[in-house]
């Protein structure tokens, strides 16, 4: 049962096209992966779909709907009403992303005073139940800290207990340990993965490191210019990665399937093209050993067999021989 | 952008174009700005009834011809605008160089120097120091001069500290050139642009200055036509004839939103030029 | 926080002491300050008089540090010109340029605040660019001008105001206007870059990402992290204000601090001119200092370093 659907959106700045088109859909309780290069347009569509892009982006979309709600359709108010409560995000910076002048109580308490009313003494309450949960030790005492006294990983798990104050179905992560340490960001993922099983969440989940995918992801996304090129269970993905860019992503790493946390991802000859809004067909064929004229054209949506999606014109056995 | 460069172009075109009238002021005064006639006080100017065509924006409280007094006038701001930022730009930049090259306690020294300035009450301190050495044009500039030079010394102070790190001035030390060389051919030509900013805003605050001073009686001493002075002695008959400050009034707020403009599509350039 | 603020009152008091040394300095700048008191028509045997009376014929330094010694218990000795002591001058006035260095305050930061905000808000947009204007036509008004400007206008035509005195407290309404005029622009623009910056900040986005109202966006979380620049130049801007109350309030006839300064300098009344001085600048600097404790009080992260 899908949570959150998005079908085609398109989100462009000024002439540039940032997501063009891309589709994929999260299941209720389950981690999904969006992975990419940077600038591919990860962020961008978690942003457009929190409704938290800047004014002089433009979103279009065929379908966006959570829970079978349209969110397209709703007003700035009634996206905020949404926000925090029934989505959370958490995001990259986690050492810019509190407010420096509030108590990390006053910060979370104010989540739950917004959306669901009710005394600021409650409103701690739970706020210290949740640290406890993200495995923080002297919850009271944090509460009344700010957050330059605490470290990065510290902050995320305040983010994280933040995301939570009102029990989301969705939390979008958007690359929450890249700016942590090493040791840091696996206990992190740890923590995303057992709040994952223990609450029934979903979490859409941003990264460009395939480690992290290996790790927790259920089903994974691969977007590549704007594009979600390839949606597969990971397992699937791992095992037979059909779209001739993810193949490349994974041949970039050692032994596919049994990667090393915290593996970066690895390079592809050329580079990601910036692309307008005219731009029709294959975006990877300047980089695709298998590209001829005919990806010039509009590329079709293809769907194998066990949920699997890419988005080629060539067919899966002519690109494994490759 | 664009709205800005207007704002830049309107600035220099109102700057200029009141320094010119200054620099020409007597192929350009009709009447003989000194010249009194009690028999023609007070008359109203051009848009009134009951004016009188000779005198284009009328008469003051001693007949003498507002126009002409006022294209004078041009002259004493101009010239007391100018001046000041000379000398006061001279000493600030001199010495917000010296703490920003030397560091360190010098630094510190510096740093008390603008505190202590900032600290002194600016307009009664020049009146007091024109109260006692005397009221002329040349005591006003000096007094000014040396009293607005802060705003110069903080900027040339941290553009210097940003210039000393740079490669080219770590050249100029390996070549083996000396303080006084390196200051002056790599540090100086590099900070001017954000100085050209603040002379811009000093100017018109010396400007506005000696405006008050002389409409204190404390500036430029009568009967010269400093449009502070015309506004202090038409204060008198203000509720009568309004237009006898009104009009030096507005001269001043033109000149002075003038180069506040310039000053302002200076800054905007500088801005931008930077992030380019 | 505390070093800091140790150090910070080290200085003050070096600067005050610099101020003192400078206030001395400026009476004798003419060179003979008993020519000046004697006046235009005095005899040479006047001068000497005056020179023995006000025990100029002292050395200097030993003048200076009578000065000093007596200001520093807060004596400014004799006016010149009152016949009273300076420090009960001053004091009788205090409260009329305090009242109208206030009133002007809090119309600058009733004006500038909010202006500075919306302009912030719409970034590069018209209104910003309008409200930028109006600021900077406000600067390129000499405050005695507008003074009398407003006396014709809200005075005398609409009448809505005294036009000058100090009876109730309309009177304080249009030169406090005036005053503020000369405050507006400068907070507005630290005011508007304030929220430019706080408002492209992470943790907005992280509040907008929670749900928050906008009015709570903008008026809790980046107001005040923009806030802490804006109370450094308040104060700093209150001094100036209470400097510049000098022009004010001789043109609205109010006789405060300013209109005694104005006053003793056109009758060579040296010991309150330098009375004057020396408290506009301890005033100055102490104002400067608040500003430091409150940003501490503002920012947790000051006040723990």
């Amino acid at each position: 049962m899908a949570l959150l659907e998005i079908e085609r959106l398109e989100i462009g700045f000024g002439g540039l096209a940032a997501v063009r088109g891309a589709s994929f859909a999260v299941d209720k309780g389950e981690t999904h992966c969006l992975v990419g290069e940077s600038g591919c347009g990860k962020s961008v569509t978690a942003l457009a779909v929190m409704g938290l892009l800047a004014p002089t982006a433009t979103r279009k979309a065929a379908g966006l709907r959570f829970d079978g709600q349209d969110l397209s359709g709703l007003s700035e108010r009634e996206m905020s009403r949404l926000r925090g409560d029934r989505m959370a995000m958490i995001f990259q910076e986690p050492m810019t992303s509190l407010n420096p002048a509030y108590t990390v109580g006053s910060q979370m308490a104010e989540v739950l005073i917004r959306h669901r009313g009710g005394s600021k003494k409650a409103a701690l309450d739970r706020a210290a139940e949740l640290l406890e949960r993200v495995r923080i030790t002297s919850p009271g005492m944090r509460l009344g800290q700010y957050p330059h006294q605490l470290s990065g990983g510290l902050r995320q798990r305040v983010m994280i207990a933040m995301a939570l104050m009102c029990g989301p179905e969705l939390l979008i992560a958007d690359e929450p340990t890249t700016a942590l340490d090493v040791t840091v960001q696996a206990q992190i993922l740890k923590l995303l993965d057992e709040l994952q099983r223990e609450l029934g969440l979903a979490i859409l989940l941003i990264t460009h490191d395939l480690g992290i995918v290996a790790r927790v992801a259920h089903r994974v996304s691969v977007m590549y210019a704007g594009e979600v090129v390839e949606t597969a269970p990971v397992a699937e993905l791992f095992g037979a990665p059909t779209h001739p860019y993810t193949r490349g992503l994974l041949s970039c790493v050692p032994v596919p399937g049994k990667i090393a946390p915290g593996e970066p991802l690895g390079s592809i000859p050329g580079i990601v093209p910036r692309v307008g809004h005219g731009f029709t067909g294959c975006a990877f064929r300047q980089r695709c050993d298998l590209a001829g004229p005919d990806c010039e054209g509009t590329v079709p949506r293809r769907t194998l067999a066990g949920d699997h999606q890419y988005l080629c014109l060539r067919e899966p056995t002519e690109i494994a021989r490759s | 952008m664009t709205t800005n460069k207007i704002g830049l172009w309107l600035g220099a075109v109102i700057f200029v174009g009141i320094g010119l009238i200054a620099l020409f002021a007597p192929l350009l005064a009709p009447q003989d700005p000194f010249q009194q006639d009690l028999t023609r006080r007070l008359l109203p100017p051009f848009w009134m009834d009951g004016h009188n065509p000779t005198y284009l924006l009328g008469t003051d409280q001693l007949g003498r011809d507002y126009f002409s007094r006022l294209i004078y006038g041009a002259r004493i701001s101009m010239m007391i605008g100018i001046l000041t930022v000379i000398g006061s730009g001279v000493i600030g930049t001199a010495i917000g160089v010296v703490g920003g090259f030397y560091g360190g306690k010098v630094d510190d020294v510096v740093m008390f120097a603008i505190t202590t300035r900032l600290s002194i009450p600016l307009i009664l301190v020049a009146l007091a120091i024109v109260s006692i050495v005397g009221s002329s044009t040349t005591v006003v500039v000096m007094t000014l001069g040396l009293l607005l030079w802060d705003r110069f010394a903080v900027v040339a102070r941290v553009a210097t500290m940003q210039v000393r790190t740079q490669d080219f001035v770590a050249a100029a030390w390996a070549a083996g050139c000396s303080h006084f060389h390196i200051v002056l051919r790599e540090i100086l030509p590099n900070i001017l642009a954000p100085l050209a900013v603040v002379t811009t805003l000093e100017m018109a605050l010396a400007i506005l200055l000696e405006a008050a001073l002389s409409f204190l009686g404390l500036g430029v001493p009568p009967p010269l036509p400093s449009w502070g002075l015309m506004i202090a002695e038409g204060k008198d008959y203000m509720f009568f004839s309004p237009w006898v400050i009104t009009i030096p009034g507005v001269a001043l707020c033109v000149l002075v939103f003038g180069i506040n403009l310039l000053g302002d599509g200076l800054r905007d350039l500088l801005r931008t030029g930077r992030t380019t | 926080m505390v070093l800091f603020l140790f150090r910070r009152l080290v200085v003050a008091l070096l600067v005050c002491t610099a101020v003192l040394v400078f206030a001395f300095a400026l009476t004798r700048l003419s060179g003979d300050l008993a020519i000046s008191i004697a006046g235009p028509n005095a005899t040479a045997n006047d001068i000497e008089v005056v020179r023995k009376a006000y025990g100029l014929d002292r050395p200097l330094i030993e003048q200076f540090f009578d000065w000093v010694g007596r200001a520093a218990v807060g004596d400014f000795g004799q006016s010149y010109f009152y016949k009273e002591k300076v420090s009960k001058l001053i004091f009788d006035r205090v409260p009329i340029t305090m009242t109208l260095g206030l009133v002007g305050l809090s119309i600058a930061l009733v004006i500038a605040l909010p202006l500075g905000v919306i302009a912030a808000l719409n970034e590069g947009r018209l209104i910003d660019r309008a409200i930028s204007l109006v600021a900077l036509l406000g600067q390129a008004l000499p405050s005695f001008w507008l003074g009398l400007m407003l006396m014709i206008t809200l005075g005398l035509y609409l009448g809505w105001l005294p036009i000058s005195g100090t009876g109730t407290w309309q009177h304080f309404v249009m030169p406090g206007l005036v005053l503020s005029f000369s405050a507006i622009p400068a907070l507005m623009r630290l005011t508007r870059s304030g929220m430019i910056d706080a408002m492209s900040a992470d943790y907005i986005r992280t509040a907008r990402a929670k749900g928050l109202s906008r009015g709570s966006i903008i008026l809790k979380h980046a107001a005040r992290n923009a806030a802490m620049p804006v109370v450094s130049i308040a104060a700093v801007q209150l001094g100036f204000m209470l400097g510049g109350s000098i022009v004010i309030e001789t043109v609205f006839a109010l006789h405060g601090v300013g209109f005694l300064a104005w006053e003793s300098i056109s009758k060579n009344d040296f010991p309150t001119v330098q009375a004057v001085v020396l408290l506009l600048a301890i005033v100055y600097t102490l104002l400067t200092l608040l500003a430091d404790l409150l940003n501490a009080v503002l920012d947790p992260r000051l006040r723990a370093s």
